[in-house]
């Protein structure tokens, strides 16, 4: 049981190419934040990048940040808002509700394509991937993509990269597409609507052109988590606008009669409810360390199918909880864990609506044996394999992490 | 001129029987045979290229794709896609040994679906077509390429297509939800849909700007959006590159994305106000147009914002539109750019590099002294905001040679462009075109990783080989593991 810290990419290369020649599978860490997502790792090996850390270029009016692959979060995010600045996908922090410690990373934030509530407005962390360089599974350094923000030279690898759990190459630099921070937000609170409601309410205000930036749901008895005291007692519907202040207060307004808008919450309740439910707050509780009894889903569905997948659930799961965010594009769902997290009748239900289903809190023993990502089958599923063996065709890097073989 | 790769003989001398094969999988007219009708597709919107096809087929359904597919992965024959042909970098050019597959037939809108905010249509239906089937309810699908009349999604979805909206609202990547593809070796494969994120890798993200080279896209789910309920252009004159590319940079330093931000040269101005007659100044050196949208409240905000950047690094000009009709106006002058320099001179070649906007000053100073030296002239039209260059060549392709030095001219650009830390191609795509300078910006190491991945989806190379790697690819030898156990030194690292 070696882990290895390489101090620079060269290094990287030649533990992965030590690696591949020994046929020693390595799993690959940044700051160890999301260890708990995932198949669980059976690797001998581990690849620490911590020390590939700190920003490389960042010129603020050129839109565009180049950092070593485990630059923390915390350091990316102080330049950014000492620039007024902003990695405009929102990227979560799900530490808490993993149970889990460590820095988040920029290299890891993107291998697991995590975006926040503004996903539905601004895109995804694979929308603002520009460029890395990295070492695939034979141990050679290679790059793609550029450090500008508009680029087609060949394949779009970013997107590749973003999602792939490090199982198809070790990033050790990232470049990434920076936006202004909006000068202030407001969050319009609608109240007491029901699911199928509270998502078309959701719909007409995504589709409205006021520019909502965010759209989530709790029923009521979530809202007592979100951690604002004056929306307790009834079920929340949360709408955020963002920009220039007289924009924000026109398009509030007029949402807001639109909608029927029942509280408003100021910028500093907007930034701690957004932020919440990023975080899963709503969840955090049941997930704590020491209470492994639940699991936590994430679902994304067409978003008006999003509340019969719940109902479906529930009918099935009388304990399950969940709350919409991206207007009924993400559905958390917390189920009790039992022998498998309720994976097969989620998995039905997301059959039936659309989308897909990822287990990203469960004990251990259920991760190994119920599927943590959508099953792939046929052609898709026998594509993914050639994919990840014309990067990696020992199987070297995070293995398993996603499906099995892959 | 670049060569392609020699067309094989045994496919050709098969012509005939993959004719009729063909003929039993599409009926009527659908497969193309004569030499006059085979003319029409010779090249695309790069015309300095030409190939005659070995035969065209225009399928009519998926099922067809699949059973074509498979004949000719079955038979060795290669596969050209096509949509509207309007490539500017020669990505749907035919092959004289290969099938052209047009998808010009794929033109139905299949679904409207407002709650879940998109839109599911044929690969064959144009760009604008998507805006003008959604409009109505007040909705658009926002990438907007100068070529949207003509251009199809499909083309859209295989070029990662940008347009003069991108810096705000993204390019087709951006806002592609879902395809339907079918593989080289005709299989069906679904991507996204109308969620959100992948399940698994992002087969669909690889997928968009994959120049045709990895499947043929058989349906397209995209992302539509509301319709911003104003806009308003400024048209801003400086007296100098440096001064405009300033005011760009203060522009977004002070926190505001515009809708659109283009810039264009002296040249450029003087054809697009001869042919649009919009009003542009013709005493600047730089002109811009700044597109400001959303509601009234902030539209007014921005335009004062803007104004006021504008004066403060010496604007010479500073006009913003009053109504609709005057915005539209601004629009019209470079909207037509291309068209408009295209009267200036006989033949023009359009470049489609991006730079680090910084060096902006450093990289029209050198192009003036490239000018010089290749005897040509060029025009500048820039996707201001995001460093997207379109320097117009000016050319004449009946003087002998100068073809030849139009296209070393456009080479020493690019380079240029990689040079100051940008790209080759900001939206055009590789191609042909470009294929050649891609040593420029990757290494081997970088195009075998790309290589690699199209032997994962098409493993013998048929589908539109030629373009975007200067070397064709060995499968085999690519995917061959050389070191084993003993061989590689154990690494000597700080160990824990
Ligand atoms: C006047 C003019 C202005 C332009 N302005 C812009 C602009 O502003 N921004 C911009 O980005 N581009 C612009 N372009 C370039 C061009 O219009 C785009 O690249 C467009 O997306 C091409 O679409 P098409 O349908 O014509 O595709 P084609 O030219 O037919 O094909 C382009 C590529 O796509 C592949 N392809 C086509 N359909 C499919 C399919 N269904 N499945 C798989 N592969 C397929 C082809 O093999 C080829 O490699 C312009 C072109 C012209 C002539």
């Amino acid at each position: 049981m070696e882990v290895f810290r390489p101090g620079d990419a060269h290094e990287t290369e030649q533990v992965v190419a030590w690696a591949a020649a020994e046929r020693k599978p390595l799993e690959i860490l940044g700051g160890g934040s999301k260890r708990a997502l995932g198949r669980p790792s059976r690797t001998e090996h581990t690849l620490d990048l911590s020390a590939l850390c700190g920003i490389v270029d960042y010129d603020s009016s050129e839109l565009v940040l180049t950092a070593r692959a485990a630059t923390t979060m915390t350091e990316i995010e102080d330049q950014l808002v000492a620039h007024h600045q902003m990695l405009a996908f929102e990227p979560p922090d799900w530490r808490e509700v993993l149970g889990t410690s460590g820095a988040q990373t920029l290299g890891g934030i993107l291998a697991c394509n995590l975006s926040g509530p503004r996903r539905v407005r601004a895109g995804a962390a694979r929308d603002h991937f520009l460029g890395f360089a990295a070492v695939n599974g034979w141990g050679d350094g290679w790059k793609a993509g550029g450090k500008v923000v508009k680029n087609v030279t060949g394949y779009d690898m970013c997107k590749l990269q973003a999602g792939a759990f490090g199982t198809l190459s070790v990033m050790t630099e990232v470049t990434v597409r920076v936006l202004p921070r909006p000068e202030t937000a407001c969050t319009l609170i609608l109240q007491s609507l029901s699911d199928e409601d509270a998502v078309a309410a959701m719909a007409a205000a995504l589709n409205s052109p006021h520019e909502v930036s965010a759209a989530a749901h709790l029923p009521v008895v979530l809202v007592a988590r979100s951690g604002i005291a004056e929306l307790a007692g009834a079920a929340t519907t949360a709408l955020r606008l963002e920009g220039p202040r007289p924009s924000v207060d026109f398009r509030a307004d007029v949402l807001g009669r639109l909608l029927g808008e029942a509280l408003r919450l100021g910028p500093a309740d907007t930034e701690r409810f957004w932020t919440g439910v990023g975080a899963v707050q709503p969840f955090v509780d049941q997930h704590s360390a020491g209470k492994s009894d639940r699991a936590l889903w994430r679902v994304c569905p067409p978003p008006s199918a999003a509340p019969a997948l719940v109902r479906r659930v529930q009918a099935g799961l009388g304990s399950a909880e969940a709350f919409y965010d991206w207007g009924g594009a993400l559905v958390w769902l917390s189920v009790e864990a039992g022998t498998d997290c309720g994976a097969p009748l989620i998995r039905a239900a997301v059959a039936q609506s659309g989308g897909h289903a990822t287990l990203i809190r469960a004990p251990e023993r259920v991760r190994m044996t119920v599927p943590v990502f959508e099953p792939l089958s046929g052609a898709l599923d026998a594509l993914t394999r050639r994919v990840k063996a014309s990067f990696d065709p020992l199987g070297i890097l995070n293995p398993g992490r996603m499906q099995e073989g892959v | 001129m670049l060569q392609m790769p020699m067309p094989d003989r045994a496919v050709l001398a098969r012509r005939a029987e993959i004719v009729a094969a063909l003929r039993r999988i599409v009926p009527g007219e659908g497969v193309i045979d004569t030499e006059l009708e085979r003319r029409v597709y010779e090249s695309d919107g790069l015309t300095a290229y030409r190939t005659l096809p070995m035969v065209v087929v225009l399928p009519e359904n998926t099922e067809q794709i699949v059973h074509i597919l498979r004949y000719c992965s079955a038979n060795g024959v290669k596969v050209v896609p096509r949509g509207a042909g309007t490539s500017l970098s020669g990505g749907a050019l035919p092959l004289a040994d290969g099938v052209l597959l047009g998808l010009g037939k794929f033109m139905r809108i299949l679904e409207i679906d407002v709650p879940n905010r998109c839109v599911v249509v044929q690969p064959g239906v144009t760009n604008l077509g998507i805006t003008h089937a959604v409009q109505d309810q007040g909705f658009y699908y926002a990438p907007d390429p100068s070529s949207q009349i003509a251009c199809t999604i499909g083309g859209n979805v295989a070029e990662n297509s940008g347009g003069v909206h991108c810096l705000k609202y993204g390019l087709t990547t951006n806002n592609v939800i879902g395809i339907e593809m079918v593989t080289m070796d005709g299989e069906i494969v679904r991507l996204g849909g109308k969620h959100l994120d992948s399940a698994g890798y992002d087969l669909l993200g690889v997928m968009v700007g994959s120049e045709g080279l990895l499947g043929i896209v058989t349906e397209v789910t995209v992302r539509i959006l509301p319709k911003p309920p104003g806009a308003r252009a400024l048209l801003l004159g400086f007296p100098t590159i440096e001064g405009a590319g300033n005011a760009v940079a203060a522009i977004i330093g002070a926190g505001i994305i515009p809708g659109g931000m283009e810039m264009m040269d002296r040249l450029a101005v003087e054809a697009a106000e001869a042919f649009a007659h919009a009003g542009y100044p013709m005493d600047a050196e730089a002109l811009l147009i700044v597109e400001l949208d959303g509601c009234e409240a902030e539209v007014d905000h921005l335009v004062q914002a803007v104004e006021a950047i504008a004066a403060e690094h010496g604007a010479t000009t500073c006009r913003t539109s009053r109504n609709e009709e005057e915005r539209l106006l601004f629009w019209a002058g470079r909207k037509s750019a291309f068209p408009a320099v295209g009267r200036l001179s006989p033949d023009y070649y359009c470049m489609d590099g991006t730079i680090p906007r910084k060096r902006l000053g450093e990289v029209l100073a050198r192009m003036k002294q490239m000018e010089g030296r290749y005897g040509l002239r060029v025009a500048n039209v820039f996707h201001a905001g995001d460093g997207n260059l379109h320097p117009l060549i000016l050319y004449d392709a009946n003087n002998p040679g100068e073809l030849e030095r139009a296209e070393e001219f456009g080479n020493d650009i690019l380079r240029l462009c990689v040079e100051v830390g940008g790209v080759l191609t900001g939206e055009h795509g590789v191609g042909v075109e470009k294929r050649d300078l891609m040593g420029t910006m990757f290494n081997e190491a970088d195009l075998d990783q790309q290589q690699r991945l199209k032997c994962a989806f098409d493993p013998d190379s048929l589908l539109n080989p030629g373009k975007v790697f200067p070397q064709l690819c060995k499968c085999a030898e690519l995917g061959r593991v050389h070191v084993h156990a003993g061989q590689v030194r154990f690494p000597d690292l700080p160990r824990f």
